[in-house]
């Protein structure tokens, strides 16, 4: 036959909400091929997209580092702001303050956060800021050319051949202590874990603290490093194994295995926490700080989701605000009436 | 005006029969801090105002929460002035430990009242004495003894309410207004202010010159501190997101604030249009106000030198990523620590450069509680409009202290929020580029956050960019932008508060000030004219970046003086960087910096030497 039929090309798989995975994706990534940081960015680009969240919708904060500029590589229709070095949960705060209706992702670096920034890091935690917030953490700096960070392990070895001889700043013990209500430590080169660990980061009210060990291979992957690829895929411990099923998905969770943790999260998504350590229970923060403490010791890196909390106020609800964002209030909500004047200044008489 | 003889006490034999003083001195009330006395000042400060008289009031404290020593001086002028004076004549001894110092600190002619059992009067034979036995009094009047120490304070506002015949109703009337709903602490104060007036009444024949006559120069007026002004605008301003940390002399501004905030802004189901965060420092306090604006919201901090220090890398990004906020200074003295308690103006430099590379800012200089209340709401018109931080610089003697002023005007115009593009302009436009000059002010459009458009996210960052936000390192690119930044800040000159000419006559010589050294130098200018018949033209400078005029005042003046309140002739340097190198020359200084608020007299002494009169 001589006519042709034309054969449908078939389009590019969809989300929920008719975005293709193209519409998650950033600018090119100027950092050396091979650093975890790409991969991590490549993560919140699969979870993104497969949450269905509405690019417009988010906000995208860092510091100043490496990994701090990794959120011009992902989500380029999501705002962004780049601030300055081991401030960005001050930041954050604000702008969550102005438009607390958006949800918002962080990325900082271990020497952007653990180091400069571990001032208004442990006030955000406190506050239980409704946040994701990434550690893309090598136990260095980056970019000022592989110093020690405040996470470098005790006895760990720079190129140079220095020893760290400080202990490490645990940041997830931190987080829990203080407050954030999710708090869970994965690894770049982890894909399944990560994507559902991120996954169920968007679906949380309330900070989230991710602590992601993403080597650095310029400045700290070599032999004495324990931030390196090698390092990682000898004693990465998980403590659970991680699974996210979210609301709008068709899978019937079943919550009765004694194998098997399930958390309710705040959408209605469930997080899935099938136990590889016995009888952990990531609800219980002493025992979540308790068993970081003794893998420290043992020289493991537990990964999983150490705590979780759906229940404490965020610090937006303490703040009672209303349900609008302040940031676009009307001039009617935000300038007191001339009334308002007057009976002030007569009662300055 | 009635002025006549009065017959001196024997006793007083050293001070001579002469005229009597109405409205017009000061009187200090010496106690150590924590006493409780500034109810005892406040009612003393709205008496004299209630019988219509100019007064103004000043705090001395220490920085120290109670124990040490406190002066709290009023000022009746009848000629309205409100700066520092020198001395004051009246004093009020109620501190043992500086009681010496203090008596012996009085002009010749002047009066003391003091604790009986403590003797003054062996140190002067020139002043008035008036010994109290406070104790005795307060005791009498206040049973419960814990009590006494505060009730004790308002035994002297009886005493000078007698001596000075102030209107004991109006006495009466400030204090039901001080203690509205607690009627039993009314009696018990007001109970204490009669039997002071009734001892003095009886036992203290009057031996002085002093007196105050009602005057109608206060009606309508209000009193307030410039703190409370300032915040004040900042509601009228409708702020959103205020975060802050605690420092002398800057709380109590956030204080009003947030009080105002919760009186007029909650919403009937009980929900708050604004958040007030107390961040861990002024880092924090700065970037969560840079977070705010950047979101969209109206957002404040409030701080004194120190934590201007600490923002300084912050407000850099503000300026080179254009992100609005306001932040008020209100100045104590420096360097470090300083003396919290005490004024200055030497944060002009800090606060107008603030942060590295070349930095520079918008920087309002309120002269009165009214400009605090005014320039405290149009600082965010500012801010929003220019896309820059915008600093308010008032100080601790404008900020802490009470002040009379006309009542403050509604704003007239609404809000300017600036250049903000929504979805459907976007939709309109298809794209934009964040910094991008389109109308030729230099100001690009912004969008915000959460804006339902693909193209209305932009990458913000303090890094090098180019007009699509876009990251370079494209010399031309970096020399468009910093060019452009620079086109704004002229621009600026034209938007900010103008100046205020006080006189522009035809003197050869001129004033140039700011803020509080207004009050001084007005009065001094009038010292010039009386005492040495020179009638000294004077501009008040409201802003930076300077307003052409403030080049044709010194222009056209052959000497100008830079008066302030600063070692280093802050405002004057700032001006040489600004003004042609001819003119340069031209600027002379008068400097006062000692912690305490400049008064006319040193500015007339050091104006007078400097030109030879
Ligand atoms: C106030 C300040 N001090 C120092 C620097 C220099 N600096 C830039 S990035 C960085 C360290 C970044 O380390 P990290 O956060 O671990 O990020 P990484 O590059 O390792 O991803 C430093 C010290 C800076 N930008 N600002
Ligand atoms: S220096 Fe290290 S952290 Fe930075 S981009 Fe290269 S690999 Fe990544
Ligand atoms: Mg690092």
């Amino acid at each position: 036959m001589a006519t042709t039929t034309p054969t449908a090309t078939p389009g590019p798989k969809l989300n929920h909400i008719g975005l293709p995975v193209i519409e998650y994706r950033g600018g090119k990534s100027t950092l050396c091929a091979g650093c975890g940081h790409n991969a991590i960015s490549e993560r919140i680009i699969d979870a993104m997209f497969e949450m269905g969240v509405e690019p417009e919708r988010m906000m995208k904060m860092s510091g100043i580092g490496c990994s701090s500029k990794s959120p011009a590589y992902f989500m380029s229709r999501s705002h962004s702001f780049n601030s300055v070095h081991g401030r960005m949960p001050s930041v954050s705060t604000g702008a969550h303050l102005a438009n607390h209706q958006l949800q918002m992702l962080g990325v900082s670096g271990d020497g952007d956060t653990a180091s400069i920034g571990v001032g208004q890091f442990v006030h955000l935690m406190r506050r239980n800021l409704p946040m994701i917030y990434i550690i893309e953490d090598n136990g260095v700096y980056g970019l000022t050319k592989g110093q020690f960070s405040a996470t470098a392990d005790l006895g760990s070895k720079l190129k140079t051949g220095i020893i760290n001889d400080l202990p490490a700043i645990d940041t997830c013990a931190l987080a829990i202590q203080l407050g954030a209500t999710f708090v869970g430590r994965s690894f770049s080169g982890d894909k399944k874990q990560l994507l559902a660990m991120l996954k169920a980061a968007i679906s949380h009210k309330g900070t989230v603290m991710l602590d992601v060990i993403s080597p650095c291979v310029t400045f700290n992957d070599h032999e004495g490093s324990t931030k390196s690829y090698k390092f990682m895929q000898e004693f990465d411990e998980p403590i659970n194994e991680v699974g996210f099923v979210a609301s709008f998905e068709d899978i019937a969770v079943d919550y009765n295995s004694g194998e098997i943790y399930d958390v309710e999260m705040h959408d209605g998504s469930s997080l899935r926490l099938r136990k590889l350590h016995e009888d952990y229970d990531p609800t219980d923060k002493a025992n979540a700080v308790r068993t970081l403490m003794e893998a420290e010791e043992k020289n493991e890196v537990l990964t999983g989701v150490f705590y979780i909390n759906t229940e404490k106020p965020t610090f937006t609800d303490l703040l009672n605000l209303v349900d609008e964002p302040l940031s676009t209030l009307p001039e009617s909500m935000t300038r007191p009436p001339k009334e308002a004047l007057d009976r002030l200044m007569s009662s300055l008489q | 005006m009635a002025t006549g003889d009065l017959a001196l006490g024997q006793e007083q034999g050293a001070i001579k029969a002469r005229a009597r003083i109405i409205n017009d001195f000061s009187i200090n009330v010496a106690t150590v801090n924590g006493s409780g006395s500034q109810s005892a000042n406040s009612v003393l400060l709205k008496s004299i105002f209630g019988m219509g008289i100019p007064v103004s009031g000043k705090n001395l404290f220490p920085s120290n929460i109670a124990g040490l020593p406190t002066w709290y001086t009023i000022r009746a002028s009848k000629d309205g002035y409100v700066a520092r004076t020198r001395d004051a004549e009246i004093l009020v001894a109620l501190n043992a430990e500086t009681a010496k110092q203090d008596i012996e600190a009085l002009p010749t002619g002047g009066v003391a009242i003091y604790e009986e059992s403590q003797n003054l009067k062996q140190y002067r034979d020139d002043v008035a004495c008036y010994p109290v036995p406070f104790d005795k009094i307060t005791a009498a009047v206040c049973s419960e003894a814990k009590l006494r120490k505060l009730v004790r304070n308002m035994v002297y506002v009886g005493v000078l309410a007698q001596l000075l015949s102030i209107d004991l109703t109006v006495v009466e009337g400030g204090l039901r207004k001080q203690f509205a709903k607690k009627q039993k602490v009314f009696e018990l104060n007001f109970g204490a202010v009669k039997a002071g007036f009734e001892y003095a009444q009886e036992k203290l024949p009057k031996q002085d010159p002093f007196m105050l006559e009602a005057m109608d120069e206060t009606a309508g007026k209000i009193i307030i501190d410039g703190n409370a002004a300032a915040g004040m605008g900042a509601v009228f301003a409708g702020v959103t997101v205020v975060a802050w940390y605690p420092i002398t002399p800057s709380t109590s501004l956030i204080e009003a604030t947030t009080d105002l905030l919760k009186k007029f802004r909650v919403t009937p189901e009980g929900k708050a249009t604004f958040a007030v965060v107390q961040a861990e420092d002024e880092l924090a306090a700065i970037g969560m106000v840079l977070g705010a604006g950047w979101g969209g919201a109206r957002s404040m901090t409030s701080t004194s030198g120190p934590g201007i220090s600490l923002m300084a890398e912050f407000a850099g990004l503000g300026y080179f990523a254009e992100i609005p906020g306001v932040i008020f200074d209100v100045q104590r003295t420096g360097p470090s620590t300083g003396m919290p308690t005490r004024t200055s103006q030497a944060d002009l430099l800090s606060t107008a450069f603030l942060s590295h590379g070349d930095t520079k800012h918008v920087v309002l200089l309120p002269g009165s509680v009214k400009e605090c209340f005014e320039f405290g709401y149009a600082a965010f018109d500012l801010s929003e409009r220019l896309q820059t931080p915008v600093f308010v610089l008032t100080d601790l003697d404008l900020g802490m202290n009470n002040w009379m002023s006309e009542q403050f005007d509604y704003p007239d115009k609404p809000l300017d929020r600036g250049k903000v593009l929504t979805a459907e302009d976007l939709q309109r436009l298809g794209s934009f580029a964040r910094y991008r000059d389109v109308d030729g002010d230099a100001i690009g459009w912004r969008t915000l956050p959460g804006t339902r458009h693909p193209k209305a996210a932009y990458f913000t960052r303090g890094s090098g960019h180019n007009d699509a936000a876009g990251y370079t390192e494209k010399p031309h690119e970096y020399v468009a932008l910093m060019e452009r930044l620079a086109r704004k800040f002229e621009n600026a000159r034209k938007l900010v508060p103008a100046p205020v000419v006080v006189k522009d006559g035809s003197s050869k010589v001129g004033f140039l000030a700011y803020g509080t050294t207004d009050f001084a130098l007005r009065e001094s200018r009038d010292q010039l004219k009386k005492e040495n018949d020179v009638d000294v033209d004077y501009m008040r400078i409201r802003a930076y970046p300077f307003a052409h005029e403030i080049h044709d005042f010194v222009a056209s003046h052959e000497r100008v003086y830079v008066v302030e309140q600063d070692r280093d002739a802050q405002l004057a340097s700032l001006l040489k960087l600004d003004l042609p190198a001819e003119q340069v020359v031209k600027l002379r200084s008068i400097l006062h910096y000692n912690g305490l608020p400049i008064d006319a007299r040193t500015i007339t002494e050091e104006f007078v030497t400097k030109e030879g009169l």
